[in-house]
């Protein structure tokens, strides 16, 4: 099934001057590598493209089901001089929760708040 | 000595005061530590103290934060590390022995100021290239407001072997800041980095307060805490290996949970591996976690390589100014309103000749935050206009509030809008990182008695 990552990850995003670290963690285990091959630097960029003008860099800390991405101009030119109303990029985490991820059926039950419509609700 | 109690009394100058109490008066705490200083503290402070000779230049809320937690502290005997210091570290503790003897402390309780991070006159011969964009520093010649080292733990851990009951400071890394009394009770070497490691990054756990216990985390449906108005501020049981439960005064609301601790561990860090402070470089990708009891964390494995030669410094420069300002709009149509009034503000800049690095007219409520990322169609009941500019001169900047004027009476229907009732300018103090050789700053440590 095609979801929204919010029922799979939980996400926080941290400033450093005009870099941001969003940090992408699953909610169990084994939602993880699922995770970890769909959301791959280069698709956490070209999601973010606009937003995040520099290189993205992805660590990954897999016994703790983390990946941690580095966007590198993604604060409008840094904290002080953003023109931004969330210069922080506090709420920047966020929008990655509606990245579409392809997860087996059968780990729906490991889902995160996950309520299909019935239409979407296999007969 | 095992069970180090250290607790946190908050993240940021504007953090909550009354979870720093309740921490003095039920932690149960050997330590209560403050974190107050943003990147943009010392050269705000600095600007301030230009304009206003009368400002004493340390935390504007000392005076709230120490009568709340002085008497529980005073009780228990817990020590204070604070860098509530700012750009006047001995202003602020002679002002703590104000509140201390206020507060009845036995006499000759040592309050300790801990300086010297502050390098402003001399950082230009001793800085490398700047981190941003690799330019030599002294292509920021003429506009530095301040420049500042983040020092590491080893001047507070002097000040408590001498004595001292509170250690306030300047600019020191905000994990030092709670490692610190790890390193003073265990004894540890500061070149121990097998301990320094798990320490530092226990401090940095702490060092966002809330953070860790339910706060910056709900997300309803997704991620609930119990209670999230009454959230306190996160405790450690340190052990004299660095390892740590993490957990917080009971009936409080919030929660210490897997999720929230992974969250923080890796809360404006890089690279996980290699999270360099000025005591130690941090690796996180060994640490474990395991719930040992409601809301007890323990956090353990933490590891650490030898610190480096080189201390970070922050360069504070003027780079000018911000304009903004904001109206609104509601009910059907709203938004074909807020997109002519977009339009006008356009073509009115251009007639009064406004002289901008970038301007930015963003509809709240459609795409003001997530920017081109946010879906189009979804039509709006209400948005508001928020336009800024970048500009050098305030006079430039003083435009847009003066446009967003017109917009009252010559501007589109039905367009709400506030009387002016702030200053639509703010000066931009912009940040700069580099390196400089750790013997180039040295601290100074002042003694003051109650």
């Amino acid at each position: 099934m095609r979801l929204p990552l919010q029922h799979v990850a939980h996400v926080r995003s941290g400033d450093k001057g005009n870099t941001s670290n969003v940090t992408v963690i699953a909610y169990e285990p084994d939602l993880y590598p699922y995770l970890k091959d769909q959301l791959t630097a280069e698709a956490f960029r070209a999601f973010y493209a606009g937003m995040v003008t520099g290189p993205v860099t992805r660590y990954a800390v897999d016994h703790l089901g983390v990946l941690n991405f580095v966007a590198e101009g993604a604060l409008g030119g840094g904290v002080s001089r953003s023109l931004c109303l969330d210069n922080y990029g506090k709420a920047l985490s966020a929008a990655v929760l509606g990245f579409m991820l392809d997860i087996p059926d059968r780990l729906a039950n490991r889902l995160r708040n996950y309520h299909p419509a019935p239409e979407e609700t296999p007969a | 000595m095992t069970g180090l109690r250290i607790g946190s009394g908050s993240a940021w100058w504007g953090d909550r005061l009354e979870p720093a109490r309740r921490n003095a008066e039920e932690g149960d705490l050997d330590y209560l530590c403050f974190e107050t200083m943003a990147e943009a503290t010392v050269s705000a402070a600095q600007v301030r103290k230009r304009r206003d000779p009368s400002f004493p230049g340390y935390d504007t809320y000392l005076d709230d934060r120490m009568q709340r937690v002085l008497p529980g502290c005073l009780r228990r005997g817990t020590k204070i590390i604070s860098n509530q210091g700012w750009i006047n570290p001995e202003g602020a503790a002679e002002r703590m022995v104000h509140w201390l003897r206020a507060c009845g402390a036995p006499k000759g309780t040592v309050v300790a100021a801990v300086s010297g991070s502050l390098i402003t006159d001399r950082v230009l011969d001793i800085a490398g290239p700047l981190m941003e964009d690799g330019r030599p520093a002294a292509s920021l010649a003429g506009s530095i407001v301040s420049a500042e080292a983040y020092m590491g733990a080893e001047p507070i851990v002097r000040a408590l072997r001498e004595g001292a009951a509170i250690v306030v400071t300047g600019r020191v890394a905000d994990p030092s800041l709670f490692m610190a009394p790890m390193m003073h009770e265990f004894g540890w070497d500061p070149l121990d980095h097998g301990r320094l490691g798990p320490g530092n990054g226990i401090g940095h756990v702490l060092e966002c307060g809330a953070q860790v216990t339910g706060g910056y985390f709900c997300d309803p449906g997704f991620k609930d805490v119990p209670e999230p108005w009454d959230l306190a501020f996160p405790i450690a049981e340190v052990e004299s290996d660095g390892s740590a439960v993490i957990t917080k005064v009971v009936g409080s609301g919030g929660a210490v949970t897997l999720r929230t601790l992974k969250e923080q561990l890796f809360y404006e860090v890089h690279d996980p591996g290699r999270y360099i402070t000025p005591d130690v470089v941090v690796d996180f990708t060994t640490t474990q976690l395991e719930e040992v009891g409601p809301d007890r964390l323990r956090v353990s494995g933490i590891s650490g390589q030898p610190r480096t030669p080189t201390l970070k410094v922050s360069i504070a420069c003027q780079e000018g100014h911000i304009g903004e300002d904001m109206f609104f709009y509601a009910g059907p149509g709203a938004l074909r309103r807020a997109e002519l009034a977009k339009r006008i503000l356009e073509e009115r800049f251009r007639i009064v000749g406004l002289d901008a690095e970038e301007v930015r007219i963003d509809f709240v409520g459609v795409n003001a935050i997530h920017g081109g990322l946010s879906p189009a169609g979804a039509e709006p009941y209400e948005v508001a206009v928020r336009v800024a500019a970048r500009t050098r001169t305030r006079e430039e900047a003083l435009k847009v509030g003066r446009e967003v004027d017109g917009m009252a009476v010559s501007g589109v229907g039905m367009t709400g809008k506030r009387v002016p009732h702030q200053d639509r300018t703010r000066e931009i103090i912009g940040v700069w990182s580099s390196l400089v050789p750790r013997e180039a700053v040295t601290p100074v440590i002042t003694y003051y008695e109650a």
